[in-house]
């Protein structure tokens, strides 16, 4: 089957807390796939394991057909996985434009490590990236002077300078106000449009339910669910998860889980 | 504020920049090459000579520590082995000659190739635990020093080797002492605006994060310290060659480590300038100090309180503080907002107007 990114059995333990168990998704070329569940159920650590900051107990993981499981971050990073942190994460003491010329490092052609950081293409490439997300007035300032908002925009352009295969967002759209959450929301289904694949981690129902399909379901570790925005959300087992239904349906459910994953 | 964001505005002080900052630096080595010429008293270039080596060494380590926060206290090992192996190979090959400063590259190269397994050892941890195992390191060589054979234990090799005209005896080592510190801090500026140092600074900032920008963190990490290692080991050569004296406790000094750590959070750590000018203050005030207090070591209470005063009042060091101040007048001056003016969420509403992103179409391209 064609798929940008794929996860086979994936599990993931600390200590005795079983945070993926066996956890399988599959991201096709050109889609907004979205990766939802409650608190503690394993979307981020699945996040930490595909792009190798955590590694892997089992299972593998597919980048375009290629196994890239528990290779390091960097490594990742170069075949083709950009990704953004749920708590944002950006360089504060270099300017705003000096943070998305590291990553577009990837994108030069020069191999000479001495030479100036950023040429004029990667500037100007990094200067429309900017634009595109609004923040483009800010180029010469101290990326620690951004507000929280201007941060999860920066920390989207300077992952889309390196013009990964596929883009991993951890809660776009986590704390900040509804105004940006549709600027986010517009700008990913412009990228989209151009050809961009998506996986987005959200707790935002209206910001994952209008923007991506499929959606997967994490509960426990295990994925219970997936499918569209309508068949998620009528799904039993998801009610379940979310709303915590009543004890006997809980096995019952992770078990078609398993198997229709 | 549209428009191209990234061109600066091209004011008087750009063009003075552009123009000023190339021959102030030219002119500044013209004068450190005629400084031998003019103050010909020996106790002056031997104290210019002292303030060099500390150059080298705080601007060599500041390329490492300061771009990328890994505070080391650990380089006087590279700075030891170094002293050492010019002072052995000096003396076991006979060298008399003034070609024995041929020997200053490859103790560079030493302390160069010293700092691979240190790095490979010390670099697997951070922050705090990386500084005590830096220290460990110097009180392991220095009690290595002690007990080898070759390095003559606590007594160390005291032999005088050269046979220059004492009037101008301290020139050789003046220049290249001069020669090591401007290639050092020419090789600062180099790596702070390039790529690597980019990788640097990134790492100094998150390195997590840089890693999975791409950024293969420890390669860069440990290329960054041997390449800082080498103007250190090159340094120990050649204050072997100037004092032909050298025993443990001075070859792997921790005193010396912390004295070019505080000489760049002086001047400003991470900056090109910083490190040069706190050394040059730092030793400077030393070599001042110590004789008026009647050789005692007094002058470490003006260390202190110095030190003090920058800490509480500008922790960012005299030049990043200073360049706040310029960027502040200037503004004021130019009538211009500052530069990190929060943009507001109707302009953002407003950039939602626009057509298919010409970003998206270049990265399609490329």
């Amino acid at each position: 089957m064609n798929t940008v990114l794929r996860t086979e059995g994936v599990s993931k333990a600390f200590g005795g807390v079983q945070a993926l168990d066996e956890a399988s998704i599959e991201v096709a070329p050109g889609s907004i796939a979205g990766l939802i569940g409650p608190n503690g159920s394993g979307k981020t650590t699945l996040f930490n394991v595909i792009t190798g900051y955590e590694r892997a107990d089992s299972g593998q993981v597919y980048l375009n057909g290629t196994a890239i499981t528990n290779l390091p971050p960097e490594r990742v990073f170069a075949l083709g996985i950009g990704r953004t942190f749920q708590l944002t994460r950006i360089f504060p003491s270099m300017t705003v434009l000096e943070n998305m010329l590291i990553a577009a490092q990837h994108r030069e052609g020069s191999r000479n490590p001495f030479a100036r950081a950023g040429g004029a293409a990667s500037r100007r490439h990094a200067t429309e990236l900017l634009e595109f997300t609004g923040i483009a007035s800010h180029a010469r300032a101290l990326a620690g002077t951004l507000s929280y908002g201007q941060r999860k925009l920066l920390e989207l352009s300077y992952v889309l300078a390196a013009d990964p295969d596929i883009v991993l967002l951890d809660e776009p759209a986590g704390g900040v106000n509804p105004s940006l959450i549709k600027h986010i929301a517009q700008r990913v289904r412009d990228l989209n449009a151009a050809g961009k694949t998506f996986l987005i981690v959200e707790h935002n129902m209206d910001f994952v339910m209008g923007l991506c399909d499929p959606i997967t379901v994490l509960d426990y570790g295990r994925v219970i669910a997936s499918g569209s925005a309508e068949q998620v959300r009528n799904d039993p087992r998801v009610l379940d998860a979310y709303l915590g239904a009543d004890d006997s349906a809980d096995d019952e459910s992770v078990e078609q889980g398993s198997a229709s994953a | 504020m549209t428009g191209d964001a990234t061109l600066a505005p091209l004011s008087v002080w750009t063009i003075a920049g552009r123009i000023g900052w190339p021959a102030s630096n030219l002119l500044l080595v013209a004068a450190l090459v005629a400084f031998p010429l003019v103050f010909t008293n020996p106790a002056v270039t031997t104290d210019a000579i002292d303030i060099l080596i500390f150059v080298a060494m705080a601007a060599a380590w500041n390329t490492f520590s300061g771009y990328t926060g890994y505070i080391s206290l650990g380089h006087m090992v590279f700075f030891g082995c170094g002293a050492y192996f010019t002072a052995i190979a000096t003396l076991d090959w006979g060298l008399t000659g003034s070609g024995v400063f041929w020997l200053l590259p490859l103790a560079g190269l030493l302390g160069g190739v010293i700092a691979i397994p240190f790095g490979l050892v010390a670099l697997r941890v951070r922050r705090h635990t990386f500084v005590v195992i830096t220290i460990a390191v110097v009180f392991i060589f220095q009690q290595m020093a002690y007990n080898f054979g070759v390095t003559h234990g606590s007594s160390g090799i005291n032999t005088p080797v050269f046979n220059f005209d004492p009037a101008t005896y301290n020139n050789p080592f003046y220049y290249v002492g001069l020669v090591i510190a401007v290639a050092t801090v020419a090789a600062s500026w180099v790596i702070r605006r390039s790529r690597y140092g980019l990788q640097l600074r990134a790492i100094r900032d998150d390195e997590d994060r840089a890693r999975g920008l791409g950024v293969q963190a420890m390669r860069v990490k440990i290329g960054a310290l041997a390449f800082s290692a080498i103007p250190l080991g090159a340094v120990g050569g050649l204050y072997w060659l100037t004092t032909y004296t050298i025993q443990p406790p001075y070859a792997f000094n921790p005193l010396w480590d912390l004295t070019i750590a505080l000489m760049a959070f002086l001047g400003g750590l991470g900056t090109v300038w910083g490190p040069v000018l706190g050394a040059v203050l730092v030793e400077g005030a030393q070599l001042y100090f110590f004789p008026q207090t009647g050789g005692s070591y007094l002058y470490y209470l003006v260390y202190g309180g110095l030190f003090l005063f920058v800490i509480l009042g500008m922790p960012r060091g005299l030049i990043p503080t200073a360049a706040e101040l310029i960027e502040k007048v200037q503004a004021r001056l130019s009538r211009e907002p500052p530069l990190a003016a929060a943009v507001s969420d109707g302009e953002i509403d407003a950039e939602i107007a626009g057509g298919t992103p010409a970003a998206v179409r270049a990265g399609e391209s490329a």
